[in-house]
């Protein structure tokens, strides 16, 4: 029979396609998220949306301001700064020279308590112009080599300060070469004030960066000597002075701790400070301050973050305020096309 | 295979006379065994110690872009061809060295993680190539086997040249094959070869005599050689000798079945295999279609750079101070070190003031990488993430599915999505396209009588647009409505249907009409066995659906042999069924040039009959004398059809005496057997003497119906300001109609016809001089875009604010050919960008190409091509955007396209709502990782003013490197893939929104200078806000102060918190994916804080318990973060309400205005009814047009 020569069927593909449809169909599968149908909020910035949360912001921003404020000047601070006064007139010339000479660098400072100041008193000194920050300053320390005996020769990163003739320096590096080692003696009515040195520093400092069986070796031997010296009998980790220093700050203007001051202080009390003017601060035209200073809830006394506050939430204050008189003045009908950006500016947004 | 056989007596080279049996050229031949022509294959003897000495490859093939050896130093390569991954990949070598700000791991880390994922990704798509190589690998096939001399089944990858193969029907030829014999008796098989070249009519094969001829001998086929051509990619040529019995045969691609085609409708075939795995025609075709760069994609580069730039410019300005600072470290005299804590005397290269000058080169190389962070590393792999995960959902829209072809909408190439949300203009082919390229027999003249009741499309659109209401016009043409509906026929008419015709007047004229269309085609019937229905397969749906609806009308065609056609008819006498058959003597194909096609048969009444059909063009000059009767009706008619849309065919015959029918036989079987280079011209010659005198019956009239929802998709995308062209082979009169059919031209518009159909150039045709002609058309088209340019000018002067849309320009092919020369391209260009549509006719695929480029660079503008066919692939492959509708016409189109869409009215929906939402959320995106990176960065150049430029960065090493990858970049891709402005059913219903895209409102570079000038200012804010309150005083109970870490930590949470939350206040969706991302974004960086301060302090230095002991006990730290995260967003927030009250965009407008009217209604019912535009819009529609119009001129 010549009628089955050409047996395939007339919709030979689609026959063939819908067949296997049944089984099989190519059809997307619904669900909401791949047809792009997900429930969801669509926020719209409209006038009263605007000035609602403009003066929702002005009404947390305000308050917050002030509480702020007022802790920050609730906090008693007295600031002496004393790198100029502390060198001899004569000296004065060449402060350098002073600092780096072997005379006597002591140097009396009186201050007067200009307000009742409570325990705890925190003692600081304030450095400025000084770059604790420095690539590589913060980079010349040895943590490893702090933390353990172990590790005392994992000095690479310190160089110069990192050996004397072949024995490692224990800490070593700038940052510890560099130890701060003014030093302050108070005395209120002729009475010494103690400062108490002990928990200046960071807990975990103490107790997990610095070991408690590592201990200062060949430490300011080498043949400059930078700043303070360590008592090669106590370790690390009690050593707070050094444990403070080398948490080092993040701008060129900071303050330390020195110590606490454990009692009341009263208004018109005057403390007498003894100290030991050691540390060069000269050479690169940076002050030393001497700090006293309370807490409050927010910490020290600093105006900057309640004024900031209060002017974001003034600002947005007047913002609502601007958007409400428009909003009443010229009230635009939403939805009106006629402010169209590319309306107004022929062939805008090319 | 029992039960196979042959199919006795079947000569089907017979029917096809003009492909069968193509001569050859001598020339081809006579290069065989020189260079290009040096293949040698031994037939069914792979085991020849010749054979095995070419060592030809293998059939296996590998599509795979790397291998598992060359996976890894490949596709790193790739990674680094990118400017800013080599960036990184410097930085990341650069950082082991003394000069890095960080440690390498963890400059290396992100690095990594980014070259990772990419990598990770390449793969996974290279495995998936891999998967289906293995299964092509796999297959089998059956091949003789030398031993027994049977066919085995064996994987195709073990297939060797020579191999003898068997293919059964609908399988795929393994290899290249030389055809050797089929189930037919003389050779002759059909392919399909729609993966070829998507076309899916089936192409006649045709052995060689001498191979055929032997089936028994097929085992014994040994010492055959074939001497052919080497490899070439050339599809349609092939160039051999068969060496066998000591005879030599030419072949020609007539014998050869190439790889990836198909075969059907034959049982079996076997062939030699010639070429194998790579070596094969389809496989050196397979070039990597070229690969196109989105417009942003490209803007972006530029704004890398531009980051490039600024880095540079910071790097060089801290560098130079740096170098200041560190030169009066120490005095001149080296004696007096200022900052003597840093050991000036006793230093390395990087800090010496004494060489400050080189000191201050290496810092600009450690500041280039400290501000590294302002190149956003993990851009380009977010964006490719995110470009895949779009695609997803296109793909899987359901609205773009569609249900009859089983064809969801697919995204081929993912890198184009956004550039989908900026489609100036849409490049438009028409068959198949715009209409559904499948033909229906809807209307018929017979003898001068116009049949056929059935209104087409296109006439209901006219008289829709018209006003006119259908049912009340005319009453005898009421929408057909045939009791069944026959696919292909859609004819309806009282007198002729269901027998009817044999009461008609004019009943023997009409049964000629009928026989013809019954008998002269090549189509077959396939009867089905159990219903007795008849299906038919034919070359082109025209010719199907004539067949078909002479079966419904009686005239069924149900067998065809050799010789034979046989039909059961009506008889009109007396109206009862009965079968003729009618001998087939001679077929004369349709071709192109000759536009008509006819069959000798001698009727059981043994009279010589010549049935005719053709173009009217070529047919009404062959009528006979007495055969024009109905000549001037039938003109009235055909031209009313083709205003209908239709394709028209004028239906003829004659009778021919025995005496003339042998003196013609003879010649044309004589030209048929020749073998010279002018045989076709001959053949043709011979064919020509025979058809003349004809006999006039009728025409016919073929509707290809339009696609469903065409006029309402253009309709759409012309509001959304988008111009559509239409490229099209018809005729003009057919194609302007199809114009207003589909809304593309309408009432009220004026036409600008540009045509060379003028008496003078015909007559300067005649004479034949074509310089002269040229020349004439040349000034002819030249003053037709003049005229054409003036008139539209007048108008646009005149009225400014008028619609500019009121002209549409029709040119036709020959003139477009002169319309795209050098010298007049920019004033057709100028007058077609003035005009609403543009319909070009009788263009050809080269045309359609040419104007897509015309376009696309004449404008600068994003364009889109849209086509089913393989003569659209140059057009889709010029394009910006190709889009291939996965229709009748074979997959080529969809082969050489970027995005494939079944049906044309999808592409409302891919480019108002995925084109559009793509384009926001890339362009969102790009700003705001911008916008991210120079906020994060920035705080780093502030602070390093702080630190005299040093290059100590403010932040930890870890912190920074997780920035980009973990604290920011999940919101962003939640960004990208899931934002809407307005939801898919308002971005249809407001197409106007789409201008977005269009115009590049979104990525414009005042937006882009926004993003990063906010950027900067954010990190203004952070910075001074955070270091002045958090100065040198004590920031807890307790006394202490605030160090490094602690100032970083509070600035690095306000960077993550303001960044995350300017993610948050700038979308417009959100839902719980968002609210996770961003939120949990934050949470992580709290996370990673926590777990990164536990480890020992040796691995997190700075960072160690930071958070837990330092700074989350502090509430100064808290009202810092909030009062920081809420300054930086006030910028951005002010701007954003001013913009909306002065300067709204259009999606805002449309946003408000569905909240008021569901607002102001209260009930959802009323409000999702109410939505026509309201009359400002309508304005607004009217302004924007004017703007486009203005700023086309401009160009």
């Amino acid at each position: 029979m010549p009628s089955n020569t050409a047996s395939s069927s007339s919709a030979p593909a689609g026959s063939a396609d819908s067949s296997a449809s049944r089984t099989k169909s190519k059809r997307p599968k619904y669900s909401k998220f791949t047809q792009q149908e997900l429930p969801a909020c669509k926020p719209i910035l409209t006038p009263g949306w605007v000035i609602l949360t403009f003066l929702v912001i002005s009404v947390i921003f305000i308050p917050l301001g002030v509480v702020s404020l007022f802790a920050s000047q609730d906090v008693v601070e007295i600031v002496d700064r004393y790198d100029n006064d502390c060198v001899p007139t004569p000296a004065r010339a060449n402060k350098v020279a002073y600092i780096q000479g072997v005379s006597d660098k002591s140097c009396n400072r009186t201050l007067v308590v200009p307000k009742k100041m409570k325990q705890p008193i925190y003692v600081y000194y304030q450095l400025e112009n000084f770059y604790q920050n420095h690539r590589r300053y913060v980079k010349s320390r040895s943590d490893s080599q702090l933390r353990s005996v172990k590790d005392e020769n994992q000095i690479d990163a310190c160089k110069p300060e990192d050996d004397v003739n072949g024995r490692p320096i224990v800490p070593c590096g700038l940052i510890a070469w560099s130890l701060f080692n003014d030093t302050y003696a108070l005395s209120k009515n002729n009475q010494p004030l103690t400062v108490n040195k002990r928990g200046i520093a960071w807990k975990s400092d103490r107790e997990h960066k610095f070991g408690k069986n590592v201990f200062p070796k060949n430490f300011q031997e080498g043949n400059i000597t930078g700043g303070g010296r360590l008592d090669a009998n106590k370790s690390l980790s009690e050593q707070e002075d050094l444990i403070v220093w080398m948490r080092t700050a993040a701008l060129p203007t900071f303050r330390k701790l020195y110590g606490k001051i454990e009692s009341d202080l009263e208004k018109g009390d005057t403390i007498h400070v003894t100290l030991l003017n050691n540390y060069n601060t000269y050479s690169f035209d940076g002050k030393k301050k001497l700090v006293l200073s309370t807490t409050s809830w927010l910490g020290g006394k600093n105006d900057f973050l309640g004024i900031a506050y209060l002017t974001v939430g003034g600002i947005c204050f007047f913002l609502a305020l601007v958007f409400t008189i428009m909003y009443l003045v010229k009230p635009r009908r939403l939805g009106d096309p006629t402010y169209l950006s590319w309306n107004r500016v022929p062939g805008g947004g090319r | 295979m029992a039960g196979e056989r042959r199919h006795k007596g079947m000569r089907l080279s017979k029917l096809y006379s003009f492909k069968c049996l193509k001569p050859f050229s001598k020339e081809d031949h006579s290069q065989i065994g020189s260079r290009g022509y040096s293949r040698v294959v031994f037939c069914n003897d792979p085991d020849n110690p010749e054979a095995l000495q070419l060592n030809y490859r293998g059939n296996y093939v590998s599509t795979t872009k790397y291998t598992a050896a060359n996976f890894i130093p490949k596709s790193l390569f790739e990674q680094f061809r990118r400017v800013a991954n080599i960036y990184f990949l410097v930085v990341a070598f650069v950082s082991f060295s003394p000069l890095a700000p960080y440690t390498a791991p963890s400059v290396l880390a992100p690095l990594l993680f980014v070259i990772g994922a990419t990598m990770v990704k390449e793969g996974v798509e290279d495995l998936r190539r891999r998967r289906q190589d293995v299964e092509a690998n796999n297959r089998r096939v059956l091949v003789l086997s030398k031993n027994n001399g049977e066919f085995s089944k064996t994987k195709w990858k073990n297939l060797r040249v020579g191999d003898l193969v068997k293919v059964h029907k609908d399988e795929y030829f393994p290899a290249d094959l030389l055809l050797l014999s089929s189930s037919y008796e003389d050779g002759v098989c059909y392919v399909e070869t729609m993966n070829l070249d998507g076309e899916t009519n089936l192409k006649l094969k045709h052995a060689l005599e001498i191979t055929s001829a032997e089936e028994s001998s097929i085992e014994s086929f040994r010492g055959g050689v074939i001497k052919c051509e080497d490899p070439n990619e050339h599809l349609y040529s092939f160039v051999g000798t068969l060496h066998y019995q000591g005879q030599q045969y030419p072949l020609s691609p007539q014998q050869m079945l190439l790889r990836d085609s198909k075969l059907r409708n034959t049982d079996y075939i076997v062939g030699v295999v010639v070429f194998t795995g790579h070596d094969t025609k389809v496989m050196q075709n397979a070039t990597d279609p070229p690969s196109k760069r989105s417009k942003i994609e490209r803007k972006m580069d530029k704004i890398v750079y531009i980051l490039f730039s600024i880095l540079i410019v910071i790097a060089f300005t801290g560098s130079a101070f740096f170098g200041i600072i560190t030169r009066r470290d120490i005095t001149d005299d080296g004696k007096k070190l200022r900052r003597w804590y840093l050991r000036p005397d006793k230093t390395t290269v990087f800090y010496d003031p004494k060489r400050a000058v080189l000191a201050s080169f290496f810092h600009f190389l450690t500041a280039l990488m400290l501000y590294g962070y302002l190149i956003p590393i993990s851009l380009y792999v977010s964006i490719e993430v995110v470009k895949v995960l779009q695609s997803i959902f296109i793909n899987q829209d359901q609205e773009m599915y569609h249900e009859e072809t089983d064809r969801p909408a697919r995204a081929r190439t993912s890198n184009l999505n956004e550039e989908l949300g900026q489609v100036d203009t849409i490049l438009s082919d028409k068959t198949g396209t715009l209409t559904c390229n499948s033909m229906e027999f809807v209307k018929c003249s017979i003898s001068g009588t116009a049949y056929g009741r059935g209104m087409t499309e296109v006439e209901l659109a006219l008289r829709k647009q018209k006003g006119m209401t259908m049912t009340t016009s005319q009453d005898d043409e009421i929408k057909a409505n045939p009791t069944k509906s026959v696919k292909g026929f859609n004819f309806w008419d009282e007198r002729i249907v269901d027998g009817q015709w044999i009461n008609q007047p004019n009943a023997e004229l009409i049964q000629k009409f009928f026989r013809v269309l019954a008998i002269c085609h090549t189509a077959i019937p396939d009867v089905d066995g159990e219903s007795g229905e008849i299906s038919y397969e034919a070359e082109s749906p025209d010719e199907a659906a004539f067949v078909i609806a002479s079966r419904e009308l009686g005239f069924e065609f149900f067998a065809r042999s050799q010789t034979h056609i046989s039909l059961h008819e009506i008889d009109h006498m007396t109206g009862e069924k009965v079968d003729r058959v009618y001998e087939l003597l001679h077929v004369l194909e349709f071709s192109s040039s000759r536009k008509r096609m006819s069959v000798i048969v001698r009727n059981p009444e043994n009279r010589l009959l010549l049935l005719s059909k053709g173009a009217d063009s070529v047919m009404f000059e062959r009528l006979a004398k007495h055969g024009r009767q109905f000549e001037r009706e039938t003109k009235e008619h055909i031209k009313r059809y083709a205003e209908a849309g239709l394709r028209t065919l004028v239906i003829a015959y004659r009778e021919v005496d025995e005496e003339e029918y042998r003196m013609w036989e003879e010649e044309f079987l004589n030209a048929k057997t020749l073998v010279t280079e002018d045989r076709d011209a001959l053949i043709d010659a011979a064919a020509d003497k025979i058809e003349r005198d004809l006999i006039l019956l009728g025409s016919t009239a073929v509707e290809d119906k339009l696609q469903k929802g065409v006029p309402d998709c253009i309709e759409k995308l012309s509001q959304a300001g988008v111009k559509i062209w239409v490229l099209t082979g018809d005729k003009t009169e057919t194609a302007i109609n199809i114009g207003y059919a589909c809304s593309l031209l309408r009432e009220g518009m004026e036409k600008i016809l540009i045509t060379l159909d003028s008496p003078d150039i015909e007559t300067l045709e005649k004479q034949g001089d074509k310089d002269a002609v040229a020349k004439a058309s040349f000034q002819s088209i030249k003053k037709q875009l003049r005229e054409g340019m003036s008139q539209t000018a007048v108008a646009t002067n005149d009225e400014a604010n008028e619609n500019p849309e009121m002209f549409g320009l029709v040119i036709d092919g020959k003139s477009l050919t002169f319309a795209l020369d050098k010298k007049l391209e920019k004033e057709f260009l100028e007058l077609a960008s003035r005009c609403g549509s543009v319909i070009c006719c009788r263009s050809s695929p080269k045309q359609k190409a040419l104007v897509t480029r015309l376009v696309k660079s004449g404008t600068g503008r994003t364009t889109l091509a849209i086509g089913d066919g393989a003569n659209d692939v140059g057009m889709l492959q010029e394009a910006d955007i190709g889009v291939g509708i996965s229709g009748a016409e074979g997959m080529q189109a969809v082969m050489a396209s970027d995005f494939a869409i079944a049906q044309f009215r999808y592409l409302e929906r891919l480019l108002l709502v995925h084109g559009h939402w793509c384009y926001r959320r890339i362009a969102m995106m790009i700003c705001y990782f911008f916008y991210k990176n120079l906020a994060f960065g920035f705080t780093l150049f502030w602070y390093e003013a702080y630190a005299s430029f040093s290059g100590k960065p403010a932040y930890n090493d870890w912190y920074m490197s997780c920035y980009n990858v973990f604290f920011t970049s999940l919101p962003v891709i939640a960004l990208g893939v899931f934002d809407q402005d307005v939801s898919a059913r308002l971005c249809l219903k407001y197409p106007l929104l789409y201008q977005e895209g269009v115009q590049n409102i979104l990525f414009s570079w005042e937006r882009i200078l926004g993003w990063m000038l906010n950027g900067i200012i954010s990190s203004m804010i952070i910075f001074f806000l955070a270091i002045n309150t958090l100065a040198s005083q004590a920031f807890r109970k307790d006394g202490q102060v605030v160090d490094y870490s602690v100032l970083g930590v509070t600035m690095y949470s306000s960077v993550v918190w303001t960044v995350n939350c300017q993610m948050a206040i700038s979308i417009n969706y959100f839902t719980w994916i968002q609210h996770c991302f961003i939120w949990g974004s934050i949470g992580v960086w709290y996370l990673f804080l926590v777990i990164y301060g536990s480890l020992p302090p040796t691995f997190s230095t700075t960072a160690y318990q930071v958070f837990v002991e330092t700074s989350a006990p502090s509430p100064i730290c808290w009202l810092t973060l909030v009062l920081v995260t809420f300054s930086a967003l006030l910028p951005y927030f002010t701007y954003r309400a001013f913009q909306i009250k002065f300067r709204p965009m259009y999606h805002d407008i449309i946003v408000e205005q569905r909240r008021t009217e569901r607002f102001e209604s209260g009930t959802r019912t009323t409000s999702a009814l109410s939505g026509e535009l309201p009359v400002q819009v309508e304005f607004t529609l009217h302004h924007l047009k004017a703007n486009l119009s203005r700023r086309d001129s401009w160009n």
